[in-house]
C-alpha cells in the first residue's frame, strides 16, 4: 500500500520521502510524506509523526536522505528518511551556442533538457540531438505551461531582452530552483531595473544568478556550459552559501 | 532505488516475496551512498547493491532470513566488526544496511 504509493509518486516524477524505523520500538514501521498529501502510515507515536514529517520535508527539499535520532516515550528511535525527488529538469531559454555544451552536459549529469527559442532556425534537432523537448515559443508563452517546480534550474542564455526578460519574470514566479542569466554585469543592471519597474522586489531580483556560472575564467562555450553547471550543483548540492561567502559567486 | 526498480516491479507482478536491504549510514569512506538498495527475491534473484561487493554475500543470507521469519534487522559492517576478516569494508569505511520484507 504504501509502496505502491511511493512507486506512483517516482512514476510520476512527484517529490516523496519515505521514513522508516531502523532502530527503537515499532522497527519497521513506515510513514510517507508526499507535500501537499496528507502522510501515509505511521511510526507508531503520534507526535514523532508529527516532527519527522516537518524534517523529511525540509530533508526532501534539500534532496537528502538521512538517519536521525529521536526521543519518545517509549525510548530512542532512528529514523530513517530516504528522499525521492523528481528528476533535474534544466531549462534553457535561447538555442544559443552555449546552449548546444550545455544541453549535451546536463544529460551527462542525469538533468532532464528542455531548450526554448522562437526562432526556429536555432531550436532544431540536429543542433540539440540530446535535449528531450525542443520548444520553438516565444518564452512567456512556453514556460508557464512546462514544469516548474523546486527541481527546475533556469538557463536564460539568448543576449536579446525581448527574450531574457520575459523568461527571468516568469521563473522569478515559480518555486524554481535556480535561474541563471546571461550577461556581463551592464547587462544584469539593466534588466534588474527593467524588472524592477515590471514590479519585481529587490528581494526577488536578489535570486536571479547573474552573470550566470561560476568564474572559472571560461572562455569558449563548452566551459561557460560548465561554469554554469558548476553553480547549478552547488545550488543543488546545498553548496552555494559557502562558495557566496569565499567570494566565489558574484551577483 | 532506480536500479532495483525493475526487479521489485516484476516480482511484485508475480506476487512472489522480497525483501529489499538500505544503506542507512556511512561513516569514513564507503563505495555507497544512504538510500542505496539491494533486493533479493524469495526466488533468489537479487539485485543492486549496498557496497563495492565486500557485504553482498552476508546481505544476501540476511535477505533470505527476513524473508523467513518476516523480522526486520540493522546490520553493521566494518572494519572494526569481528568478522572483519570475512566480510569487512575494504574502503576501511562502516555501513549500516536495514534489511526488511518488502511488505508494506
Amino acid at each position: 500500500m504504501i509502496f505502491d504509493t511511493l512507486r506512483q509518486a517516482i512514476a510520476t516524477e512527484q517529490p516523496a520521502a519515505l521514513a522508516t524505523v531502523v532502530a527503537g520500538e515499532q522497527l519497521g514501521a513506515k510513514l510517507l510524506i508526499r507535500p501537499r498529501s496528507d502522510p501515509l502510515g505511521s511510526l507508531g507515536d503520534a507526535g514523532l509523526d508529527t516532527q519527522v514529517v516537518a524534517d523529511a520535508l525540509a530533508m526532501l527539499d534539500a534532496e537528502q536522505s538521512s538517519v536521525r535520532d529521536y526521543s519518545i516515550a517509549a525510548g530512542a528511535v532512528s529514523v530513517l528518511v530516504e528522499s525521492y525527488p523528481p528528476p533535474p529538469h534544466l531549462l534553457i531559454v535561447g538555442a544559443v551556442h552555449t546552449a548546444i555544451p550545455l544541453s549535451s552536459c546536463a544529460k551527462q549529469l542525469g538533468f532532464r533538457v528542455t531548450v526554448v527559442d522562437p526562432r526556429a532556425a536555432f531550436a532544431t534537432r540536429e543542433r540539440f540531438p540530446d535535449a528531450d523537448e525542443l520548444v520553438i515559443e516565444w518564452p512567456d508563452e512556453a514556460l508557464p505551461s512546462l514544469r516548474l517546480d523546486r527541481s527546475t534550474y533556469v538557463a536564460v542564455l539568448t543576449h536579446d531582452p525581448k527574450l531574457d526578460d520575459p523568461a527571468v519574470r516568469i521563473a522569478l514566479a515559480y518555486p524554481v530552483r535556480y535561474v541563471g542569466a546571461i550577461g556581463s554585469p551592464k547587462t544584469q543592471a539593466a534588466r534588474r531595473q527593467a524588472l524592477r519597474e515590471a514590479g519585481l522586489s529587490d528581494e526577488v531580483l536578489a535570486q536571479i544568478y547573474g552573470p550566470i556560472g561560476l568564474p572559472l575564467g571560461s572562455k569558449t562555450p563548452a566551459e561557460i556550459a560548465i561554469s554554469i553547471l558548476a553553480e547549478m550543483i552547488a545550488v543543488r548540492r546545498g553548496k552555494i552559501g559557502e562558495l557566496r561567502v569565499a567570494g566565489a559567486v558574484g551577483r | 532505488m532506480h536500479d532495483v526498480l525493475p526487479l521489485i516491479d516484476q516480482s511484485r507482478a508475480q506476487g512472489e516475496p522480497l525483501a529489499v536491504a538500505t544503506v542507512v549510514r556511512t561513516y569514513g569512506s564507503a563505495p555507497r551512498q544512504v538510500g542505496s538498495k539491494m533486493v533479493v527475491t524469495q526466488g533468489g534473484a537479487m539485485a543492486g547493491s549496498v557496497s563495492g561487493g565486500c557485504v553482498e554475500g552476508a546481505v544476501f543470507e540476511e535477505c533470505r532470513r527476513t524473508l523467513k521469519t518476516g523480522q526486520p534487522k540493522l546490520l553493521t559492517f566494518g572494519v572494526s566488526n569481528e568478522q572483519a576478516w570475512e566480510v569487512g569494508l575494504a574502503c576501511g569505511g562502516t555501513i549500516e544496511v536495514f534489511v526488511e520484507r518488502l511488505d508494506w
